[in-house]
């Protein structure tokens, strides 16, 4: 039968030709933006977590909810004893404690008075070890544009773009301004060793990076962090596991009524992660959703053009004593053939270009200047195994569905007039 | 009869000069700024910021010429010891031993808040002239602290403004703000002040204790109580220039 109705697709092009141009169209755009979408998310939860959530965060109850002003007055105590523990309790993740805070960045003209100055963010991590974990995982070395790797205390690094605006470069003395733990006022000098370029507009405008022990005596935050943050040993972040370690985690402590008690978040959890996903995923359906009734409605008309030009095929067949059912479902098979080859057609064409936009990416560095989420300023795509299949959804059931609602016209022939019909 | 006449309107007259009940909402600030400001003045104080974790107590002593020029000088506790700030007008600058530095507080960084307390640089470069930067109006008459008062509503007469509207419990023997509201342009509320004690000093009625809250932040708020101050002792010129910062 599938022999039969592959021959008439292809010696009568015609019934083919169209709709399969149609569907594989549809298939192409489908697969496309995917793909993009999941690369922008794949990269989203990659430079979120590398700089600011890990996979799971431990921070005090308090910290979590100013998280945005970045409290360390609310930081949490005795550290390292927490962080030897969580790594005692939970081996499969790398621990790390991490100190964010912001203030005010100064450098100094020939009298020691402001020459200019501006806002900072600051990120503390552990910078001195040379094979340290924290170095690898923003990929330090790689992004270095000038100087070198902080080798002492009292040494940071700066943004390319930071350093741009304040006219100074490595070696230079610069004075952060801020503010220590238990609030008193901080005036640091911190020597510049180097300049990075991340390529993600939000950090690369107006970061230092810190060796987490000048932080400490520069913040007064002798074993103290604000964040221990654990990553997975593949960095491959899997919700359901990060959300069963948070889950047991956060029952140890769920009698405490202390603000200062830590608690377990996931990457999903921070930064309103969970909403964004869901909303693209609501909003990805939405479009496939459209998608396929936008191709059913054309399919379904060139069903009908088809029909009115296969309408003396129809016609023989019907007088022949085909029944009208086996010829209703023949169409659908045809159909499904035709939508079968033109999303396979249309998956293989996207997967293309999905792999150009994987490897290669676009950059959009102008667009992204005044955005601010963690977002790599060169966005790519990303295949995953669903890209392989998710183009044949729209495809296969806006044909069959286009085929099914014009075919719906054998029904509506009358054998009785066929032979009259001939003879005109 | 004539006679009776003159009398009644000499004592009208001097009734409605005296009678505080009289006086417009503009007078009564221009009063109250009176009370405040001074030529010259000397303070020492505590600062006692009461934060989510703890207590800390900040003391220091200040330098202050008319409205325009301010010297500050921290003197405790040790992390603190030595920093000095000055506001010469709306500018202020600061100044750390430990880095031997002098750094222009400007821009965002005025409304961040002073050693961790709950008010910012911004309140500190406030002029105090109320009734040159606000339009005021007396809502009602009711007592505070077992003290009668007006409680005044304030609007911004300028654009430029940390806060554009007020509301104020002014004491109405002693022309003394008792307690303030401070709100943001759209109508949240943003901070709180309120006097435990005052104190009659040099002729005039001073706060001795004050607390003040950021409405942003938890947290009991930071008290602050004056123990010295002395009005019009001439100031040196030279404390309140930028080299003095450096000595």
């Amino acid at each position: 039968m599938i022999r039969f109705l592959l021959k008439g697709i292809i010696r009568d092009r015609s019934r083919s030709f169209f709709p399969g141009i149609i569907v594989s169209t549809g298939v192409f755009i489908t697969v496309v933006m995917y793909c993009w979408v999941q690369g922008i998310f794949n990269d989203m939860f990659s430079v979120t977590a590398r700089f600011q959530t890990g996979h799971v965060k431990v921070v005090t109850r308090a910290y979590h909810e100013e998280e945005k002003r970045l409290p360390n007055d609310l930081a949490l105590l005795q550290s390292d004893s927490l962080s030897a523990a969580l790594q005692q309790q939970y081996p499969q993740i790398i621990w790390k404690e991490r100190i964010r805070f912001a203030g005010l960045l100064d450098v100094p003209d020939e009298n020691g008075e402001t020459r200019v100055q501006g806002p900072v963010f600051g990120m503390a991590l552990n910078l001195l070890t040379r094979d340290a974990f924290d170095r690898k995982i923003l990929d330090l070395e790689m992004t270095l544009t000038a100087g070198h790797m902080p080798d002492n205390t009292g040494e940071i690094l700066i943004t390319e773009q930071f350093a741009g605006r304040l006219n100074i470069q490595p070696g230079d003395t610069v004075t952060f301004m801020g503010m220590t733990m238990y609030g008193s006022m901080v005036m640091q000098n911190l020597r510049i060793s180097g300049t990075v370029k991340f390529g993600i507009s939000t950090m690369d405008r107006s970061t230092i990076i810190v060796d987490i022990e000048t932080a400490r005596e520069m913040l007064d935050m002798q074993n103290a962090a604000g964040e221990i943050v654990g990553f997975f040993r593949d960095f491959i972040y899997r919700n359901e596991t990060a959300a069963d370690l948070a889950g047991e985690f956060n029952r140890n402590y769920s009698h405490s009524g202390d603000e200062f008690a830590p608690t377990m978040l996931t990457l999903v959890d921070q930064g309103g992660l969970r909403e964004i996903m869901s909303y693209t995923r609501t909003m990805m359906a939405v479009m496939i959703v459209i998608f396929m009734f936008i191709l059913s409605v054309i399919l379904w008309n060139t069903g009908l053009i088809g029909g009115i030009r296969r309408y003396r095929e129809i016609g023989i067949r019907l007088a022949m004593g085909e029944p009208k059912d086996k010829l209703y479902f023949t169409m659908i098979g045809e159909a499904a053939l035709i939508g079968l080859f033109g999303s396979a057609i249309g998956t293989v064409l996207g997967l293309l270009v999905a792999w150009y936009l994987q490897r290669y990416g676009v950059d959009l560095t102008g667009v992204m200047k005044n955005v601010n989420v963690l977002l790599a300023n060169k966005l790519r795509a990303q295949i995953t195994p669903v890209s392989y299949f998710v183009g044949f959804i729209p495809g296969m059931f806006a044909i069959i569905l286009g085929t099914a609602l014009s075919g719906l016209g054998i029904y509506k022939r009358s054998t009785a007039s066929l032979f009259k019909e001939f003879e005109e | 009869m004539k006679n009776q006449i003159i009398i009644l309107a000499v004592l009208s007259a001097i009734l409605c000069k005296y009678s505080p009940g009289q006086l417009s909402a503009q007078k009564i600030l221009e009063k109250t700024d009176a009370n405040i400001i001074a030529d010259n003045k000397y303070f020492k104080s505590k600062m006692i910021i009461h934060s989510r974790r703890g207590s800390r107590t900040i003391v220091s002593q200040s330098w202050v010429k008319g409205t325009e020029k301010s010297f500050t000088e921290y003197l405790a506790p040790a992390r603190e010891r030595g920093i000095k700030m000055l506001r010469i007008g709306d500018q202020l600058w600061m100044y750390s031993p430990r880095t031997d530095r002098t750094i222009r507080i400007a821009g965002h960084m005025l409304r961040q808040s002073i050693m961790g307390s709950d008010l910012s640089y911004e309140d500190f470069m406030e002029d105090p002239n109320l009734s040159k930067l606000y339009n005021a109006a007396i809502i009602k008459e009711e007592n505070y602290l077992n003290r009668p008062c007006w409680v005044m509503d304030l609007t911004a007469a300028i654009e430029d403004i940390a806060y554009y509207k007020r509301k104020l419990w002014i004491d109405r023997e002693r022309f003394l703000v008792l307690k303030e509201e401070l709100f943001a342009r759209s109508g949240e509320l943003l901070k709180t002040s309120e006097i435990r004690k005052v104190f009659k000093t040099g002729g005039r009625w001073y706060p001795k204790h004050m607390v003040f809250k950021d409405a942003m932040k938890k947290g009991k708020g930071t008290e602050i109580i004056i123990e010295d101050i002395r009005f019009n002792e001439p100031v040196d010129e030279y404390r309140l220039s930028r080299a003095f910062l450096k000595r």
